[in-house]
């Protein structure tokens, strides 16, 4: 009786620790894994939205934060391709993880970002994505599957060469 | 020229009230605050980040501050456009209440389990007893056959 109750102490001790690690991060999501569902508010105009509401169109998913320098030049990257290529095929979706609303907004005014934005405040979607910082950004197909991740600034040339020979064209059936 | 007179002393009446108000007031230490937040993206307390995003944080802070929010207040907001882990204690009701009131919990069984197990200890190691073992009479059966044994001796 008394080694038993000793074994479900330790069984139980050692659960808790495995637990304990495992949700301290999480991991990262690779090409072919199915898009997280978390459901996040939008930056602007109330209301809640998952990755599921895109389904059936090219996302690409961009976390950035106010606070982070290398996302103001690629803010201007990101709306010139949803200008090219946004609409019922596309869309950059933009993120805004661990920042403040008011200064996000900011962000957006300023920068003059025309794509629809989530705003990812307590880092929850981040961590479902098992990002490792800002900006980063994922390319899902319209099955919601990951095509193409990039952990990283994009700029104009990693537009060109990685994603755009992806992305379908605005007219393109 | 008395209305001028007049003024002052109703002015000097509203002071008066007010002081004790305004000392009610508890005054909001920016140090304070960031000692008992957390920076989320760095993962430490936020009077020791000095990361951009804990820049950020700070001057939301200072304006609260200046906008003469309490702490609660303040702590509120930060928890709104964060969540809960930006709080670097854990809150006090729901779930968090758990962070409190198991270690309690484990101190006391603990200290429970302490006290049976010296009690037992005492006990199975304590001082032999001196006293001899209580006599037992015999059983029905023994009483038998002692007094069968008895008789077929003449005594």
């Amino acid at each position: 009786m008394r080694s038993s109750i000793v074994v479900v102490a330790v069984v139980a001790a050692v659960g808790l620790l495995v637990y304990g690690l495992a949700s301290k991060g999480g991991s990262q999501i690779a090409v072919g894994d199915p898009a997280p569902q978390t459901m996040v508010d939008k930056l602007e105009g109330g209301g809640e939205e998952s990755l599921a509401d895109y389904r059936g169109r090219w996302v690409m998913v961009n976390f950035w934060a106010s606070w982070c320098v290398p996302c103001r030049e690629e803010a201007k990257t990101l709306n010139e391709l949803q200008r090219q290529r946004g609409g019922p095929k596309f869309t950059v979706l933009g993120v805004d993880s661990n920042d403040l609303s008011p200064d996000a907004k900011a962000f957006v005014k300023r920068y003059g970002a025309t794509y629809p934005q989530l705003r990812d405040g307590n880092g929850d979607l981040a961590h479902d994505f098992g990002t490792t910082g800002v900006p980063e950004s994922y390319l899902f197909d319209p099955q919601g599957r990951l095509k193409m991740p990039w952990r990283g600034p994009i700029d104009e040339r990693i537009l060109r060469e990685q994603f755009l020979p992806l992305i379908p064209q605005k007219g393109n059936s | 020229m008395r209305r001028p007179g007049l003024l002052l002393v109703l002015v000097a009446l509203c002071g008066a009230t007010a002081a004790p108000a305004a000392a009610a007031q508890p005054e909001v230490n920016i140090n304070e605050i960031e000692s008992e937040v957390m920076c989320p993206v760095c993962g430490t307390l936020l009077e020791l980040a000095e990361s951009p995003q804990a820049q950020r944080e700070k001057a939301f802070i200072a304006r609260l501050i200046g906008e003469g929010k309490t702490k609660a207040e303040i702590k509120d907001a930060l928890v709104a456009q964060y969540g809960n882990s930006v709080l670097a204690l854990p809150q006090s009701s729901g779930f968090d209440l758990s962070a409190y009131v198991v270690p309690i919990i484990g101190f006391v069984v603990a200290a429970l389990a302490l006290g049976f197990g010296v009690y037992r200890w005492r006990r199975s190691s304590g001082p032999p007893d001196d006293r001899p073992p209580a006599a037992r009479g015999p059983t029905e059966s023994e009483q038998e056959r002692l007094d069968a044994d008895l008789g077929r001796y003449d005594l």
